[in-house]
């Protein structure tokens, strides 16, 4: 493998405009596209602007779109892709892109602004078993790499950012609204500010999520039936009307 | 002549630079006392390398082992640091740290349990007893979040992916800071009564390290430059695991925890070396210590296939392996082909963590400049020559909360700070004279260059003939660095962001060489090949430096008395 190269084709450009630009990048053993990224920036375009930090999919920066796929680039081994064509890196196509590979993500951090945090229950003894605490521990794995909001055709494709949380925020929320010793109710901010029921359960966010977590199955699905139980039961919409209450 | 440069400017009580896990629990008890706080980070919220943190956080609760206590902790920290911790600071963390676990819970983290529903504690090197509250190996991510998320709710501002390149003063006092955005390249001047530096280290100056792109020192470096002085800068720990293969993730962090998990290290010939070098903790035993054993089973013909130790737990039950290791199992299995459930990793040496730091007071973490304070690996003193692993998250938030409200209370009697603009204007000055040469050297090869001399001249093993040769090439490694040339534009360009982290990390590779030169015995991390014994005398005394007169001065500052108390403690070692 030692004299062999890649072509990597990566957009090049900012919020105006912007084009792929190709590079060769000679090849390493087990090398990763962030490690072929980082090459082009010490040896052809020291600005080519990219995020990255831990390089071992911990803290979920290096988020980019590899051969169309959304991936971490410093899990994508290059001996995965096919290398007889050139290999595209582009940013996430549903956020505004900065520059190169970096875009403004600074939408999830304000979703994440409307979910009410962990509220313990009153004199709550803090005793947990294990077996509740793996449930919750599933959705804390969540290193906020945003692959799954990228490929949420709720946002990537109708863009309802003000309507919707996505799956990131899903996770969370079901984080909370699982943690054994949590008293809150969020199933009103799931349904209205959150917007989950936009959700048709197509699963593609699952199937990018880098950390495995079963974000339909387990996150979204169980909200949902949590909301619909809460708003949409039949009984409790009569005893709503005749009491009249909210 | 220049224009006025063009800036933005946020006034706050509390202004803290770095958001791992120090800077945010100094957030958080900044608000707690009422104050404004601004944190600013390099990284996205939530990115910072305490994300990282793999085995634990090490706080003596007792939940499995009753005869643990703050006295056993306190005596292990000091052994592991060769004893020239800042006692009063090993004495704070040891009580303190259960309290802050607790809160950690209190604020939404979810350790792993006992059977009875309490914390549970883990293995871990040199410690006594099991004592590291973990979450799987992850326990980082866990902080962080759970830290962040805590500090979102109560309020702070926060100043993502913005870089300070400067301390700006109110005469002697620390007033404020001078940063730029990282997207737009455009400038910011934060104005405060109070200024808390949590950046974290400085590994990203070695090749083979742990650490991220964020770490280069930059805290110390601001402080030093205002004034404040470093300490014990020579003792850098090497962590005993880092991946040796492939090249691309060499020195990516193989957690302490597959030995507390009962992981055993064998060098190619398959025998258990540790035996040889400390048979009673053997795996177990502190990070210098294995540290050596495997660069010397190395150095001696007897390493892996590519050049490190074999680290084996495939002897526990697949299922356990990866519901106690879960990460480590992904990352063998996607970066290395190998599968840890069914035969061992290849681990070395990796620069990990650095002991030194500002010099703070233990009780307040005040550093020598009014207005200025410091908390986790940015400062110095808690672990002396060694850190113990599962002592670095305690760390973070025993003096993250201890600066948080230090700061927050010098803010509530401090004046508005007023800063001349004449500091201003040259630290926008400095930040583009990259842009203007019409020539120079790119930034990337002078950060290849200095990272060969630090692994090569300044790593586990030192000798004065290596560290005079480092000191000469520093020089001239600074002296490129006043050439660099950045291409392109302000927009979110790495090159130009390299170029500042550069000065930080020359600044703090000469502050280490010359403390590693002065301090002429080994004691933890600190191997002198030409001076392999510890010595009582240099117990006594840590190396203090500061800038004087635009260069660096080193002094040896003696440690005084222990009081009887915590001596009494000590000899109670068994």
């Amino acid at each position: 493998m030692a004299d062999r190269t890649a072509t990597l084709r990566v957009f090049r450009g900012d919020r105006e405009s912007g084009k792929p630009v190709d590079y060769q990048v000679p090849l390493a053993p087990g090398m990763v596209v962030l490690d072929a990224i980082h090459s082009i920036q010490a040896h052809q375009s020291p600005d080519l602007a990219v995020r990255w930090n831990c390089k071992a999919a911990k803290c979920g920066s290096c988020s980019a779109e590899v051969n169309g796929r959304p991936r971490l680039m410093c899990k994508t081994r290059m001996d995965s892709l096919p290398l007889d064509q050139p290999i595209t890196v582009f940013p996430m196509k549903s956020f505004p892109v900065i520059k190169d590979l970096v875009t403004d993500v600074s939408w999830n951090y304000e979703v994440n602004k409307k979910i009410t945090p962990f509220t313990p229950r009153p004199n709550v003894e803090w005793k947990m078993d294990q077996a509740d605490v793996d449930r919750v521990q599933e959705f804390r794995k969540c290193i906020e790499c945003f692959l799954c909001q990228n490929v949420c055709h709720v946002l990537r494709e109708h863009d309802k950012k003000s309507e919707f949380g996505g799956p990131r925020f899903f996770v969370r929320s079901a984080g909370l609204e699982m943690h054994p010793l949590d008293g809150a109710n969020r199933l009103g901010a799931l349904r209205k500010e959150l917007g989950i029921g936009y959700c048709n359960i197509t699963k593609c966010c699952t199937e990018v999520c880098p950390e495995e977590i079963h974000i339909t199955d387990n996150a979204i699905i169980p909200l949902k039936e949590r909301v619909v139980d809460e708003f949409y039961d039949p009984l409790t919409m009569i005893v709503r009307k005749i009491f009249g209450a909210k | 002549m220049t224009p006025t440069p063009q800036y933005e400017t946020h006034e706050h009580d509390v202004l803290i630079i770095g958001a791992g896990g120090a800077g945010l629990r100094a957030a958080i008890e900044a608000l707690a006392q009422g104050a404004r706080v601004a944190v600013v980070c390099k990284s996205l919220l939530g990115k910072a390398h305490t994300v990282m943190a793999e085995g634990g956080l090490a706080a003596a609760m007792c939940n499995l082992d009753k005869a643990d206590g703050w006295r056993p902790h306190f005596r292990d920290t000091m052994n592991g640091g060769k004893r020239l911790n800042n006692w009063r600071m090993a004495q704070l963390h040891a009580q303190e740290a259960p309290g802050r676990v607790n809160e950690l819970e209190q604020w939404g983290a979810l350790f792993d349990r006992t059977a009875d529903g309490s914390i549970l504690q883990r293995a871990f090197g040199g410690h006594t007893y099991r004592r590291l509250c973990h979450v799987g190996d992850r326990t980082g991510l866990e902080m962080i979040r759970t830290l962040q998320d805590r500090g979102v709710q109560l309020g702070f501002d926060v100043f993502m992916e913005c870089t300070v390149t400067r301390l700006l003063k109110d005469g002697n006092r620390v007033a404020g800071a001078f940063a730029y955005y990282r997207d737009s390249g455009k400038f910011v001047v934060f104005k405060a009564k109070a200024v808390v530096i949590a950046t974290g280290g400085i590994g990203k100056s070695w090749r083979v390290t742990s650490n991220s792109w964020e770490c280069t020192g930059d805290g110390m470096a601001l402080a030093y430059d205002a004034g404040a002085e470093l300490l014990d800068m020579e003792f850098v720990q090497f962590h005993p695991t880092g991946m040796v293969w492939p090249p691309g993730v060499q020195g990516i962090l193989v957690t302490e925890a597959v030995r507390g998990e009962g992981g055993i290290l064998r060098n190619k010939n398959g025998e258990r070396f540790m035996e040889k070098y400390d048979p009673k903790r053997m795996e177990l035993s502190t990070r210098d210590v294995v540290a050596r054993s495997i660069y010397t089973e190395v150095k001696e013909g007897r390493g892996s296939p590519h050049g490190g130790a074999f680290l084996d737990i495939s002897h526990k039950p697949p299922e356990y392996v990866k519901r106690k290791l879960p990460s480590m199992y992904h990352q063998f299995k996607e970066l290395a082909d190998v599968d840890i459930t069914k035969g061992p990793m290849e681990v070395g040496p990796t620069c990990h963590y650095v002991m030194g730091g500002i010099r703070v007071d233990a009780e307040s973490t005040q550093a020598s400049l009014p207005g200025l304070f410091a908390a986790g690996e940015a400062a110095g003193g808690l672990h002396g020559a060694n850190r113990l692993g599962g002592n670095s998250l305690s760390d973070l938030l025993v003096f993250g909360r201890r600066a948080g409200l230090a700061a927050g209370q010098y803010a509530k009697t401090g004046t508005a700070p007023s800063i001349d603009a004449a500091q201003i204007e040259d630290a926008a000055r400095e930040a583009l004279a990259p842009f203007e040469r019409a020539t120079g050297e790119n930034p990337y090869s002078i950060h290849h260059d200095l990272q060969e001399v630090m692994q090569n001249l300044v790593g586990i093993f030192r000798a004065d003939q290596d560290l005079r040769k480092a000191l000469v090439e520093l020089d001239k490694l600074k002296d490129r660095a006043k050439k660099i040339r950045v291409e392109g534009t302000r927009t979110f360009n790495p090159g130009w962001h390299l170029f500042f982290d550069l000065q930080s990390m020359l600044t703090l590779s000469e502050a280490c060489t010359h403390a590693a030169l002065a301090r002429k015995e080994s004691r933890g991390a600190h191997s002198r090949l030409d001076f392999p014994k510890t010595e009582d005398e240099w117990g006594r005394k840590n190396l203090v430096i500061a800038k004087k007169g635009g260069a660096l001065s080193l002094v040896e500052v003696p440690r005084g008395e222990m009081p009887a108390e915590l001596q009494q403690i000590l000899a109670e070692d068994k």
